[in-house]
Formats: C-alpha cells, structure tokens, sequence
C-alpha cells in the first residue's frame, strides 16, 4: 500500500459520505428545486464508483453485498407501481396525488407527493443501472 | 448569444459527422457523443436562450425559460449515456474477441 | 356459410385435424383418414348433380372484406361442377392410391396430406368462386400447394429445381392474370364474373379489353403450360407420382383451361381471343406429342402428352368462342368445339390419371421410368399392363375407348374451321385441320411407344433394381377404376352428355340459349363414312408405320440444336438475374459502416440543403439575447475541446477532451438557466469518461488514420457541409412559432396540479411520467444487454468458427 492510496481512501470516506448525503438532498429537493431521481440517482452511483475504485472489488462486496441487477428491478417495479395504484383510486394510469400535512421533524405544511415515490423508482433503477454498467466491467478486467 | 451557440452547435456537428466517418470505433463512439451534445443544445436554442428566470416556480419571476426542451434533452441525457455505454462495451468485447478496432478489418472479418 | 362454402373450405379445415389425428393413432396411415374428406366433397356434390343438369345455378354469398366491395361469393354451375366432380373424384382415387404408395415408415406423411389438402381446398375455390380476387387468391395458392408437393422430397435436387421453375413460372403468370382481372374491375366496376359477363357487350369497346384479355390469357398459358411456358411441367414430375396424376394432369394443369372457359362468355368473338387461344393451343399440340416422342422417362412422355392434350382442349376452347359470331343456323357447328373440348378435358382426366398410376407402379415395383431398362413387364404385372393398354389406347384415340370420342369430336371441330369465313380464316383455316392430323399421329406414336417399351419385349432385369411383381391391390383400385371409366364412358358416353358436359357447354356458351332451352349433346360411335373417319384410319396407318420404323428416324432428333431450348433460356435467364441483382446490390451495399454514414448524410446535405436553397428563410436576429465574455470564452473553449479530439494521438487525450467537451456543456446549461440539466450532464459526464476509461484500458494505442488522403478529405468536406446546414437550420428556426406552446400550460398547471415548483421535474415524473417510465426501461434493456455482454461470454464468432 503506497501513500496515494492512503491518502485515497482517507478522503474517500469523508468525500463519499458527503456526496451521498448531497446526493439523498438531491433527490428529495428534486420537487420544487433542481434535483431529482435522475440526478440524486446518477450522484449516488458516482459516490459508490469513488468508493469502488479507492477500495479493492472483493472487499467492497463484502461491505455492501447488493444485488445491482436486483436493485434495478425493484426501481422499474415501483414506478410500474405507483403507476398501478392509480387504478385503485379509479384514476388513469400514473395519476399523481399530493397533500399537505403537519410531521413531527419536517415541520408544519409538509408535502407528501406520490410523484416523488415515482422518483424512488428512477432513482433506484438508475444507481442499479450504472453500478451493475461500471461493476460488469470492472469485473471482467480483474 | 443565438448565433454563437448556433455556430457551437455547427461545429460539435461538424467534428462528431467527422468522426463518425472513420474507422477507428473508439473514434465513432466519441463522435456520437459529441452529436448527442449538439442535439441537446440545438433543442435549447430553438425554444430561445435566456428568456426569463429557471423554470423553478419558487423564483416567482415574471417569465421563465421553456420547460419543455429541458425535460425533452434530460431524457435524452439520460438514454444517450445508456446508449454509449452499450456501444462503448459492445466496441469493448469486439475488441476482445476479435483483436482490432478497425472498421475496415471487423468487415474483412465478417466475410470470411 | 352454406355448404357450397364449406366445400371450398372444408379442405383448409380438415388440414389442422392432421396432426391432432396422428397424435391420437400413430400407427394409422394418416391416407385413411384424409380419405374421407374428398368421398364426402363428392358424394355431396354428386347430389346436386340433377339440379345443375337442369341448369339450375346455385350461388352462396358471405361478406369477406366488404369494405372493399370483396365478397366470399361461390356459384355452381355446369362447368364448376364437372371441375368440382373432377377434382374430388380424382382426389379420392389419389389419395387412395397414395396410401399404397408412399410408405408411412419413410416419408413425412403428414407434410403431404397437408399439401395435398391444401391444394385440394384451393383448387375448388377456383372453380367455384365467382369473385375475381377469390379466384385469384386460390389461384395462388394452388401454385403454392404445386410448389411444395414437387418439392416433397426436400432431399434431392431437381424436386427444388422443378419446384422452383414451377412457381416462378405459374407466379408470374398469376401476377399477369391479377393485373388482367384489376383491369376488369377499372372497366365493369364490378368483381363477379357473372356481372362482368352481363356487361361484356359495353366491355368489348374499351381500349383496355385487349390488354385485359392478353394479361388473363398470361395466366391461363402460363398455369395449363401452353408453348413456350410449358418447360415447367416437365420438370414439376420430380413429385411424388399421386401428386403429378393429380395436380400434373388431372386439376391443376386445367384450371388455365378453366380460366378460358369462364371467360369465354366476355371475350368470345374477338379475333384476338381466337386466333391466341386457338393459336396457341395448337402450337403447343403439335411441339408436346413432337417431344413426348424422344422422351426415354415414362413421367417425361406422359408430361409432354399432357401438355399437348391441354394444347389440344385449349384449341378447341379457342375454335368454339366462334360460335358467338353465328346466328343460330350455323352455331352448332361451333359449340360442337366446345363440347368436344369439355368432353376430352373429363376423358383426359380417366385415361391419363389411370396412366400416371400405371407409370407410378411401374417406377415403385422395378424401381426405374426408363423405358430404356424396362420391357417384358406384361406377365409379371398383367392388372398393370391391361389398364395401360387402356389408358394408352384412349390417349391413341382408337376405339372403342372414349379417347376415341372426343378425338373424333376434335376433327369435327378442326375441320368446321374450314367453313368460317372471318379473321382470315379462308386463308389459313385449312392448317387447323392438318396440324390435327399431323399431331394426333404423334399422339399415336408415343403412345403405342409407352406401352410397347414397358410391357412388351424382353425382360431385363439385369438394368432393373427390384424384382418385378404385380403391385398391391390398393394401388391398383384406383387406375382400374379409371380404366373402368374410360370403357363406360367409350361404350355409354351419353350417361355424361347430358347430366355434365351439356351443363358444362352451356356455362361457357350461355348467350347462344334462350331460357329453358338445351344444346344437342348427343354422342354417338358412328357417324357414317365421314372425313373424320378417314382422318382416323389416316392417323393409324401412319402412325403405325412410323412406329415400325421407329428405330430408323428417332435419331433424327438428335440433330434438333439443343444450345437453343427454351430450358437453357429459362435458367439463363434465372442465373442472370440472380448474378446481376447481387453484382447491383454489391455495387453499393459495400459492409462498409462509412459508406452507408456517407449515403445518409449525402442525402440529408442535398435534401435540406436543397430545400435551404430553394426556399431561402430569413433569419431573424431581433430577439437574441446578449453575448457576455465569458460566454465567449466558453464557446471558445468548447469548440476548442472538440477539435482537440481529432487532432491528439493518444487515446486517453481524446476521451479526455470529449469529457471537457461535455463538462463545457454542462456549464452552458448553467448559462442558458437549465440546472436540472447542468447537475445532469455533470455526473453523466463524469460517469461517462470513467466508463471509457475502464473500457480503453486495454485498448491498442489510438493511430492516426490510415485512410487514404482522399476519403479524409470528403470526409472533411462532409462534415463541413453538416456543421454549416445545422448551424443555419439552429438560426433559420429561430422565432418560428406556427402554433401555441404546450409549454404555458404546464408552467401554469406544475404547481396546482402537481404540487412542485420544479417544473421539469414535474414534466418528467408527473406529465409525462408514462416516458419517464419507458425511458428507465430503456435503461435496464441497455444495462441488461451490456451485462449479457459481459459475463455471458456469447461468443457467436468462435462457434461459428468451429464449424
């Protein structure tokens, strides 16, 4: 182990929490500001390269043991879903609906849409796509 | 401000048909890039440029810029990085399989 | 749906139980099932029979495709139901032959029934369908059944050969006979045959009458394989010996004759029509019996022959349209053509399909058609060698068979000729008669030959691959029933004169009676000492002789040329065509991925570029926003970024400079107030140029191109072309704003609508969620192909070089 990457994975585990945590503001703020599934998404999946690359592929998978392909699946299944429960509410497929209430920690007027569990559904599908992109690859060179 | 982008545009035209005409794939990949990226900013400019406030309702401005080729070239953002990233593992494993990246060698291949 | 549909369509049916009834018995020969369907189709249409001999006409219509005006409309009439009755007659005794004769251990049984449904069906739907497009569509599908029965045995060569040629030729004709029939439709407006007949008095004054009537006599020629479109039959007895008596001479081959017939009542009396149809007819009389006689393969002789018997039908169709042009004193001189024709069609049927199945045992029991190996046969196979005597003496036209008839009936026709007095006919009216006389002793010829050849001489079984014995007595029910025909109708032909071929007469000749009325159809034996009767005996005497002394002049065929047959024109034609189109393809289908870019773009320079020219847009500079300095400096490193990409060497510079390139436009979507798509393009990028990197990692070092000078400089030029067109396109599309903007609407609406200020974000998840939706689907279609890729390892290349 020679100094760069000592001073590598130092960083790396201060900078990669960081962008998550920007990545996660991304996502949610992607309502009413700049942001959203595609970006807090694409985010999220770069910190995880960052994290990749500074740390060896066998030890990553045993810190984070996730299923990208999975991941994907369970994206694209919730989007299809919220589309879905539209029917319920006798609504066309991909109604959305938001409300306005009163939580604990969010404080008063807080708006819930189900738009934004659409959001969840790219998100996720997107941070499974390019990890299960960048990790194929990754994986066959090693 | 329009006709420099217009000139921009032209020009990412210009260099990605370049590429795109030659044999090396690593060339042809890039050169799509570079047309994707034209089309995005062509897709701008026809809505006009500059012409109010980002489509954030918070800003409360009195006009806002076009929403509509925002969300159209945020799409195509995303589809064309899953597209190159394809074409870019497809070019990948030909080289592997194959040993060249050469158009003109893939296609003596393919006759043989 | 009527029962007469349900004829045409039972066929089509009973094919889909096929398979299920093999499933069920597998030790059944499927023959005996399949069997049942054509005696039911016969049995039932023999029950009409009384109706249609009093002339009454039963018609079924069902709606098809009305908004087309096209209905599933079938008629039967005399001359349907003698085809009809032929056609399920024939089949029955076919298919029961054929359980005999194909093995059900060794061939695709099912396959065949099929085919042989399958054509069955169609063939009926030609002769009872009364809409021109039906006919048509069952026309096809006649080829089609012809195709794949010849076919049948996949294995060998000249069955796709000859399958091939019969469908090219038989498809084209049918194409030429659909173009014939549109034309009808442009002129009658209509698609019924029995409304075209009842206009063809206005019809016959249209300009287009005359290519309408050349194009539906292409098909007719072409199908009944008149000269010079009759190489394909020969060739088309590669099938199955059930399947050539069936389609080869009894059905398939007629429906051409057919097609004439049904026409009839709208281009009778058209010296066009005459002189082609007659024309033609005897043409090909003459070369078929001509060329049957140096055949040395039984199948081949019996394939000429029947080409120059529908020649000879054809002739007779064509002498008899002149019946139309007399009034009522001399008519009967012309319909006697007609009934002759329908007669000799159903006799042809007997003696030939009885002949065929001869020919069939043959082959099956010694294993050869060579009439060069075969002789001696007539003691070991005497059941065989009586029905060939039969079948072979009717085809002669001796008596007391009812080849005899109709060959009688045939001069009667030929010589009327003589009395006609239009379409130069006191000039060349005389060579009917004589290319008759000329023909029928070539007929005599080959006929006798194929008996003599086969059955009598010496036994050679040293050339033989069995040992000769008599066939099975399945496969010889079906030619002696025949043979049995042919004597009934020799000894009895008026049992048929009035309850078929008088209805069938008075189909195509229906302007000549007056309701209720009924043409002369007796037959008889003996018409005194008549020309005919000279002619005959003439007929005899020659031909006798000739085949005395066949030894002598046989060889003088061989001095025929052989470099200029219709065959070598055929496949030379085939062969060209297929050398020329891929050369033309070739041509510009290079595999070049360059070439086709150059196409693509080539065509978008001169069709937007052209149309920049042509129309000259203003550009309108007035509402564009200021340019600051560091809006220039961005370009100017963008543009900068971008040609770097071409001009570095190395590899990693270039992906480098497109990852600026793309960093550049990120910052620009920050200029031009777009931070949704600044933020984006920003982690794409960087995403991106990783992805590249981990990819060209083992890449080989990025040469310069080797292209030759001159493809990089068209490439430049382009490439230029491309830039400059978009740059104008961006500028000339400034300001145009044909209709209102979709865009106020969700300014307006994102946030009491949907709750969000983001208004693309909204677009994206709330309005048009439904592409946000397909769009990340299109990203898992691509990640799971680049995983596929990947560790799959489908390496189609190194299994394909492994074999």
């Amino acid at each position: 182990m020679n100094m760069n990457d000592v001073i590598l994975r130092t960083a790396t585990k201060v900078i990669t929490f960081i962008i998550l945590t920007f990545s996660l503001y991304m996502f949610f703020a992607g309502h009413n500001n700049p942001g959203g599934g595609f970006i807090g998404g694409l985010i999220t999946a770069s910190a995880l390269v960052l994290l990749y690359l500074s740390f060896d592929l066998e030890s990553m998978k045993k810190v984070l043991p996730v299923n990208y392909i999975a991941m994907t699946a369970i994206g694209l299944l919730i989007a299809v879903a919220t589309g879905m429960g539209s029917f319920l509410f006798g609504a066309p497929f991909l109604s959305h609906a938001f409300g306005y209430y009163d939580l604990p920690l969010f404080g008063e007027k807080t708006e819930l849409a189900t738009a934004v569990l659409f959001d969840l559904g790219v998100y996720l599908t997107v941070v499974g796509i390019t990890m299960t992109i960048i990790l194929a690859i990754g994986e066959d060179q090693t | 401000m329009e006709l420099l982008v217009a000139i921009l545009i032209g020009v990412l035209f210009m260099i990605g048909t370049y590429l795109i005409l030659t044999r090396r794939l690593l060339r042809i990949i890039l050169g799509t890039v570079l047309l994707s990226h034209g089309a995005h900013l062509l897709l701008m400019t026809t809505a006009g440029l500059k012409r109010g406030a980002p489509p954030l309702l918070g800003e409360e401005a009195a006009a806002y810029t076009d929403p509509l080729p925002q969300a159209l070239i945020l799409t195509s953002i995303v589809i064309s990085f899953g597209v190159t990233s394809f074409i870019l593992v497809l070019a990948y494993r030909t080289y592997k399989q194959l040993g060249t990246d050469d158009m003109e060698q893939l296609r003596r291949q393919e006759d043989e | 749906m009527s029962w007469l549909h349900l004829i045409v369509l039972a066929p089509f049916l009973a094919t889909v139980l096929i398979p299920v009834i093999h499933k069920v018995s597998p030790k059944l020969h499927i023959g005996w099932a399949v069997l049942l369907l054509p005696v039911v189709l016969l049995i039932s249409l023999l029950s009409q029979i009384g109706a249609v001999s009093k002339h009454q006409v039963v018609e079924e219509t069902m709606p098809w495709i009305p908004s087309y005006g096209l209905s599933f409309d079938v008629y039967l009439d005399g001359l349907s139901m003698l085809f009809a009755l032929l056609i399920t007659g024939i089949g029955t005794l076919v298919v029961l032959y054929s359980i005999y004769y194909l093995d059900k251990h060794k061939e695709r049984l099912q396959a065949f029934y099929v085919y042989l449904l399958l054509f069955m069906g169609a063939m009926l739907g030609v002769v009872l369908s009364d809409n021109l497009m039906l006919l048509y569509l069952f026309w096809e599908a006649t080829s089609l059944a012809s195709f794949l029965l010849i076919a049948y045995w996949t294995h060998r060569e000249k069955s796709r050969y000859g399958a091939q040629k019969s469908m090219l030729i038989t498809v084209f004709g049918g194409m030429a006979m659909l173009a014939g029939f549109i034309l009808l439709y442009v002129m009658g407006g209509t698609f019924s045959i029995r409304g075209l007949v009842e206009q063809a008095s206005q019809l016959a004054a249209d300009p287009l009458f005359v290519p309408a009537m050349l194009l539906v006599l292409l098909g007719a020629f072409t199908k009944s394989a008149q000269f010079p479109f009759h190489i394909w039959l020969p060739d088309a007895m590669e099938a199955p010996t059930p399947v050539s008596a069936y389609l080869h001479s009894a059905t398939m081959v007629k429906a051409g004759l057919y097609l004439v017939a049904r026409m009839t009542p709208i281009f009778a009396g058209q010296a066009e029509w005459f002189w082609l149809v007659a024309g033609f007819g005897l043409l090909t009389l003459l070369w078929g019996s001509f060329s049957a006689v140096k055949q040395t393969d039984l199948k081949s002789i019996l394939a000429f022959s029947t080409i120059s018997q529908l020649g000879l039908i054809m002739s007779l169709l064509g002498v008899g349209s002149l019946a139309v042009l007399y009034d009522a004193a001399d008519e009967r001189l012309f319909y006697a053509a007609v009934l002759a024709a329908v007669f000799h069609l159903f006799n042809h049927a007997t003696f030939k399909g009885a002949l065929f199945m001869v020919a069939g045992i043959v082959d099956h029991e010694t294993g050869t058609r060579d009439i060069r190996k075969l002789g001696g046969l007539m003691s070991l196979m005497p059941v065989t060698f009586t029905v060939a005597v039969v079948g072979g003496l009717s085809m002669a036209g001796l008596p007391p068979f009812n080849g005899f008839l109709s060959k009688e009936m045939f001069f009667t026709g030929m010589l009327k000729v003589l009395a006609a007095d239009i379409f130069a006919l006191e000039t060349w009216g005389i060579l009917f008669p004589v290319i008759a006389v000329i023909a029928s002793i070539f007929t005599f010829v080959y006929s006798l030959m194929l008996i003599m050849r086969t059955f009598l001489g010496k036994l050679q079984p040293e050339k033989l691959e069995k040992k000769p014995h008599e066939a099975p007595i399945g496969m010889l029910i079906s030619p002696i029933v025949l043979a049995s025909l042919v004597l009934l109708v020799g000894f009895y032909p008026n049992l048929v004169a009035y309850s078929l071929l008088e209805p069938a007469v008075s189909a195509i000749l229906p302007s000549l009676l007056a309701p209720g009325d009924h043409f002369e159809a007796h037959i008889s034996f003996w018409h005194g000492w008549n020309t005919e009767l000279y002619m005959t005996i003439g007929v005899i005497a020659v031909g006798l002789l000739l085949v005395l002394t066949l030894r002598r002049w046989i060889s003088l065929y061989d001095q025929l040329p052989q470099r200029l047959t219709l065959n070598r024109l055929y496949d030379g034609m085939l062969v060209g065509l297929q050398k020329g189109s891929s050369k033309g393809t070739d041509l510009y289908m290079t595999g070049s991925l360059r070439t086709y870019l150059v196409y693509i773009l080539m065509f978008f320079i001169l069709v937007i570029g052209g149309s920049i020219v042509g129309h000259r847009p203003t550009l309108d500079m007035s509402g564009n926003a200021p340019v600051a300095a560091y809006e220039l400096l961005l370009a100017l490193i963008l543009a900068g970024s971008a040609v770097a990409i071409v001009l570095v060497s190395s590899r990693m510079s270039a992906i480098l400079a497109t990852g600026a390139v793309g960093y550049m436009v990120s910052l620009y979507f920050v200029i031009l107030r777009a931070p949704d798509l600044a933020l984006t393009q920003l982690v794409v990028e960087t995403v991106s140029v990783a992805l590249f990197l981990l990819c060209f990692y083992h890449l080989p070092k990025l040469r310069r191109d080797m292209n030759r000078v001159r493809f990089q400089s068209a490439n430049f030029v382009i490439a230029i072309g491309v830039g400059a067109i978009i740059t104008f396109l961006t500028l000339a599309v400034q300001g145009v704003r044909p209709f209102a903007s979709i865009s106020d609407y969700f300014l307006d609406n994102s946030y009491k609508e949907a709750g969000g200020d983001n208004v693309v974000n909204v677009i994206l998840v709330d309005f048009r969620g439904f592409d946000t939706m397909l769009e990340i689907l299109v990203l898992g279609i691509a990640s799971i192909g680049i995983y596929a890729l990947i560790k799959l390892r489908m390496t189609g290349g190194e299994s394909r070089e492994h074999e």
